[in-house]
């Protein structure tokens, strides 16, 4: 390097022509994500804008866009959660078995064939859920409104197509078990392999071993996942709107055949035929929708994120 | 429980068959067991039961008998070893079932129609029998071949900022609302490209580009995620020595690290190609249905599988079954080249593996 008087301050490597196209090609690209995240937003806001300031009266069903919306958010967090409520445990009882009983081989063969589910395109879902889950779900039902019918769950009368919020929380469920199994199994397989030689040498049982040093490892996970989950089961779409036979009304029966809309399935249902101002308002319910999710989504990232930066320690 | 044993410790040696510890139950005893209850669950089912219902009963009874014959035999925390494994085991193996009946039922009552005059002609004309997705199938492939188009630069690029040149609080921005953005729902994104169409074509637009822009929504995210995993496995002694050599940044990036990743990159765009090649709703909203071929994606409706399958459920002609069959032959197509992705994804990632690893 050639001594100077002249200070040169910070030194820097030459900027080649090359250099700066692709690095600025890279960095607009990411910013374009950005650009389409917030696009997303502002775009449903414009569009949605006239459902809410037009007079209530030319809202369908004629009071409003929050009362139009309202129902339907109801029975998407309904339809949501119950499905949460199903197929979490039934994930962590996946992984499990995948991660500490299956033997290693099978436990690859069984990952790819979970991660297959998960491919099924949801619209083959929606055929099977009315075609085949439904009709089954008839006998029970009955039996559950004759003789459980105190609880408001189970109210009934129930209904003699099976197009119910259960089985549509049943479909939901199976749809979402993939992508939560798939979160607790990585956690679960990340278990540090000296907790678990330490409980084995405690003498504990497996299941002993997996409540002491499987579970606590993973519990951030089943958190997060299930809120990956939960945020699918909230935007689900085709398989809500082929199973589900709908009436508007706010209702936590179970098992009838009025059951409240799901957001996104009212879109898929109404948008084809709708014109005018009915669009707009199906656009607002779906900012309702998005806004949402990306809380839910945020959630759940955070939790998973945070975890990621714990258990680096270990 | 030794101290108070102490006292009559004399008599119990005198028993001498008394093992030191508790007994176990026979090796072949719980899978005995378990041939049981399928078999129970069997005979209920072919008495006429529901087949969850049975499966149901076969579980929860296996769970209950080795329960009892463990805490019969065995101490109470073997027994409540037991109990959790056979929990967790039947757990899983229920829900193993739907994926069981959903495949079987798509290929058993897709079959109907799954025949040669249903890949060579469109719906133009037919209201009952005969017809087929000719049309469909394009609009699928060009759909998505343009949502490909749109989504691989985007999302490589993306993915090269983020482990190439991202530092700061743009990357860790990037990165997360990826995430995010992995989670947006399908019909939104579809809601998201009408909203910006219309700008452009006024209400009531439906054209194929629309579809492929909604469908990039939800592509790009995946993309970012697998091929950010890909760069990151290039070892970082290759990039130094290619810098060591004089050789600038952006040829390292395209001669050296691309290609190395390149086998994983792959699979994983062939693995978010069939994520969005099945969905329905954003393609409900922007592209619509329509019975003859259009394979101009600027001009007007297009049909595809996943739509045309929907529609010919929803909304079946007379009679009914012709349409019904179309609708499951549709679904069966789509599920079988979801699967053929899938194999081709992993095909990839086996047959161009780096040499190194």
């Amino acid at each position: 390097m050639p001594i100077t008087t002249e200070p040169t301050g910070r030194q820097r490597t030459p900027q080649r022509l090359g250099d700066r196209v692709f690095s600025g090609a890279s960095t607009g690209a990411g910013v374009l994500i950005l650009a389409v995240l917030a696009g997303v937003a502002a775009f449903l806001l414009v569009e949605a804008w006239p459902a809410v300031t037009a007079p209530a009266e030319d809202m369908p069903g004629g009071e409003g866009v929050a009362l139009y919306v309202w129902p339907l958010l109801f029975g998407t967090l309904l339809s949501a959660l119950l499905a949460l409520a199903i197929a979490a445990p039934l994930s962590v009882a996946i992984a499990l078995f995948i991660t500490q009983y299956a033997h290693r081989r099978v436990a690859t063969t069984l990952g790819y064939v979970i991660d297959l589910l998960a491919a099924v395109p949801s619209i083959i879902f929606g055929l099977w859920g009315v075609s085949q889950l439904a009709p089954l779900t008839v006998d029970p039902t009955g039996w559950l409104a004759e003789n459980l019918g105190f609880i408001p769950l189970f109210a009934g009368p129930a209904s003699s197509t099976g197009r119910t919020m259960l089985t549509v929380a049943l479909v939901l469920a199976i749809m979402i078990l993939p992508i939560n199994t798939a979160v607790v199994r990585e956690a679960f397989r990340q278990t540090p392999r000296l907790h678990e030689e330490a409980s084995w040498a405690l003498g504990a049982t497996r299941s002993e071993m997996i409540r002491m040093s499987v579970l606590p490892f993973g519990r951030s996970a089943i958190i997060g996942g299930s809120m990956l989950g939960l945020g699918r089961a909230l935007g689900e779409t085709m398989a809500v709107a082929m199973v589900l036979s709908t009436s508007g009304g706010v209702t936590f029966n179970l098992i009838s055949n009025g059951n409240p809309s799901t957001i996104a399935a009212n879109i898929a249902l109404q948008f084809p035929e709708s014109t005018g101002i009915k669009v707009n308002a199906l656009i607002a319910s779906g900012l309702v929708l998005f806004a949402v999710t990306l809380a839910v989504n945020m959630t759940a990232r955070a939790v998973i994120n945070r975890r990621r930066e714990f258990s680096g320690a270990n | 429980m030794s101290l108070s044993t102490t006292d009559t410790e004399p008599d119990e040696r005198s028993a001498a068959a008394e093992p030191l510890t508790h007994g176990t139950l026979p090796a072949s005893g719980p899978p005995l067991v378990l041939l049981g209850a399928i078999a129970t669950g069997a005979v209920l089912w072919l008495l006429g039961w529901n087949p969850a219902l049975s499966g149901i009963v076969a579980a929860v009874g296996y769970t209950a008998v080795v329960y009892v014959w463990s805490r019969a035999v065995e101490e109470a925390r073997a027994a409540r070893d037991r109990l959790i494994t056979a929990v967790v085991s039947s757990a899983f193996l229920l829900a193993m079932l739907p994926l069981v009946s959903v495949l079987a039922t798509v290929v058993s009552r897709g079959l109907a129609r799954f025949d040669g005059e249903f890949f060579t002609h469109s719906m133009r004309g037919v209201v009952a029998e005969g017809g087929g997705v000719h049309h469909a199938i394009f609009g699928t492939l060009i759909i998505t071949g343009l949502t490909t188009l749109i989504s691989v630069p985007v999302g490589l690029l993306t993915a090269v900022y983020l482990v190439e040149y991202g530092r700061g609080r743009l990357a860790r921005a990037i990165t997360f609302f990826v995430d995010v953005m992995t989670g947006i729902p399908s019909i939104v994104a579809g809601l998201f490209a009408y909203a910006l169409f219309v700008l452009f074509f006024g209400p009531g637009v439906r054209m194929g580009i629309a579809g492929a822009v909604a469908l990039s929504v939800l592509m790009i995210p995946v993309v970012v995620r697998s091929a950010e995993e890909m760069l990151k496995l290039v070892p970082n002694e290759l990039r130094e020595a290619s810098y060591a050599l004089g050789v600038p940044k952006w040829r390292t990036i395209l001669r050296i690290v691309l290609p190395t990743a390149l086998a994983g990159i792959a699979t994983g765009v062939t693995l978010a190609i069939a994520r969005v090649i099945g969905e329905t709703a954003p393609l409900l909203i922007t592209v619509g249905i329509t019975t003859s071929d259009n394979f101009n994606p600027f001009d007007g409706r297009m049909a595809t599988l996943s739509v045309f399958s929907y529609y010919e459920y929803v909304s079946p002609g007379v009679p009914p079954e012709a349409s019904l069959d179309r609708a499951w032959a549709a679904a069966l197509v789509l599920i079988l080249i979801v699967m053929a992705l899938n194999l081709v994804a992993r095909l990839i990632s086996r047959l161009f593996a780096p040499k190194s690893a």
